[in-house]
């Protein structure tokens, strides 16, 4: 059977992980390669690494960086960050990243992902979205679907006219091979991931979801599995600081009846 | 065998067998219009061995190894085989051969993909996975396990173990399958036939697994 994915995100200012500094026992906490090969060696089944710098050095550092990651790693990585058109996918594919993530251009241009499709194929397409709920019941995620869910750009600092469930449809349809959802709402509060909207999107699309944004327990990955019916997890922070160790995770989430990799 | 050690996270200790292979084998990895090859050179690379990636006829048929993978789509990458004559080189070898993902699927008698006829050592028809209920999302794109593992490629393996799979399209069960994953409907994850042997999976994106298949690979 296909087992559930659990993905840690890092995320690369300069070539060094931003967070991350409490990961104990690496030579060299900041170092991404470092970071990706202890979460691979943990039982991580993919990463995620996100270039949040901005400038045209920084891009160029980030370029070598995914180069260093696809000799060293050996388990699939995804790029995300900055890419705005054809070519930036070309080049980071060319330095041996698996998938590339795009989110603000995707958005603004939505012929892009046809175009990553046509050329590179849908699975290297993976299409992060950022979305808010404006009018949530629970602060805490549920009833959350009733609401109307905008998506935003920019780093969710910008709200576009588009609705969460018709632009995924549209994302489904154009060919890209997954889709990553971070609710800006659950995002940084450790109270669990958007079940109700992930299992909407999860029931409504026929390619793979993954869940980003609220993960603070096992139980909340459990359930975004679960009652999310979410692919994948993605989280950061509670596999930086050690809080939930991949292996007693994937543990666990046998224990309760999911499919996991071990 | 020796070993290096690793502290993790957890600060617990796992021991990483590094394996140890020939080193003067020499391995050549197919050129072709797919994509993904990087990362089978990188993988030959990690186990010690620096492997030429060429489309040249002369180096291809000298070497002791012959990879054949990528990811892409059957019928341009077939029709690029044909246009640079790799079809009937690929079908001449006599040296051990892996296929890996499409790779696999070209070594296939046809594939559904586009209609498209394809090398002809395995006697087997590629088909597109029909979902059968919502959970089936197409293509698998994930890990999955391999069972009734029956070749040298998968020598040490004692349990079903986990490899990276993604794909639309699969080939049946059949004679030469060596290896089983169950998505939608059991089928062949691997297959081998003479000096040819294939994954539907990817063994450069597999983890230890996937090292351990493609050392096994080169030790035959």
């Amino acid at each position: 059977m296909l087992a559930k994915r659990i993905i840690p995100c890092l995320d690369i200012k300069d070539g060094q992980t931003v967070k991350g500094t409490n990961f104990v026992n690496l030579r060299q906490a900041g170092d991404p390669i470092e970071l990706g090969k202890a979460y691979s060696e943990a039982g991580a089944d993919e990463l995620v690494y996100l270039d949040i710098t901005a400038s045209h050095e920084g891009r160029k550092t980030f370029t070598e960086l995914v180069g260093r990651i696809a000799r060293e790693i050996n388990i699939p990585f995804t790029v995300g960050g900055g890419i705005n058109e054809l070519k930036d996918v070309d080049r980071l594919l060319n330095a041996g990243a698996d998938k590339v993530s795009i989110n603000s251009a995707a958005l603004r241009r939505p012929e892009l992902i046809d175009e990553i499709v046509k050329n590179f194929g849908s699975q290297v397409c993976v299409v992060a979205i950022d979305a808010k709920c404006d009018d949530m019941i629970h602060p805490a995620g549920h009833p959350d679907i009733d609401g109307t869910w905008t998506c935003y750009m920019n780093g969710g600092r910008v709200p576009t006219e588009r609705n969460l469930f018709e632009w995924a449809q549209e994302v489904n349809e154009r060919g890209a091979g997954e889709i990553l959802f971070t609710s800006m709402n659950h995002d940084g509060v450790k109270n669990g991931y958007a079940d109700c909207a992930l299992r909407k999107l999860s029931d409504n699309l026929t390619i793979p979801v993954i869940a980003s944004g609220g993960a603070g327990s096992r139980e909340h990955f459990r359930d975004t599995f679960i009652n999310g019916h979410s692919d994948a997890a993605l989280a950061a922070s509670v596999f930086h600081f050690g809080e939930i160790p991949i292996p007693e995770l994937k543990k666990y989430l046998i224990s309760e009846g999911v499919n996991v990799r071990i | 065998m020796y070993y290096i050690f690793i502290e993790d996270s957890l600060k617990s200790v796992t021991f990483v067998p590094k394996f140890v292979v020939s080193l003067n084998m020499n391995v050549a990895i197919i050129k072709y219009n797919a994509g993904n090859i990087g990362s089978v050179e990188n993988a030959v690379r990690r186990l010690g061995i620096e492997p030429l990636v060429t489309d040249s006829p002369e180096l291809i048929k000298n070497a002791d190894r012959v990879i054949f993978p990528g990811q892409g789509e059957a019928k341009s990458t077939m029709e690029y085989l044909k246009a640079h004559k790799l079809d009937e080189l690929i079908k001449s070898l006599t040296q051990p051969v892996l296929g890996i993902c499409i790779g696999m699927q070209l070594l296939c008698k046809h594939s559904e993909e586009q209609d498209t006829d394809c090398l002809g050592i395995f006697d087997v028809d590629v088909k597109r996975f029909i979902p059968q209920v919502h959970e089936h999302k197409v293509p698998q794109m994930g890990w999955n396990t391999v069972e009734d593992t029956k070749s040298e490629l998968f020598k040490g393996f004692e349990k079903p173990e986990f490899v990276y799979f993604i794909h639309s399209f699969y080939a049946p069960l059949c004679k030469e399958t060596i290896a089983t994953t169950n998505y939608i409907q059991p089928y062949s994850s691997a297959l081998h036939k003479d000096n040819f042997f294939a994954t539907q999976f990817h063994p450069e994106k597999s983890g230890s697994v996937g090292e351990r298949i493609i050392k096994n690979f080169i030790d035959l």
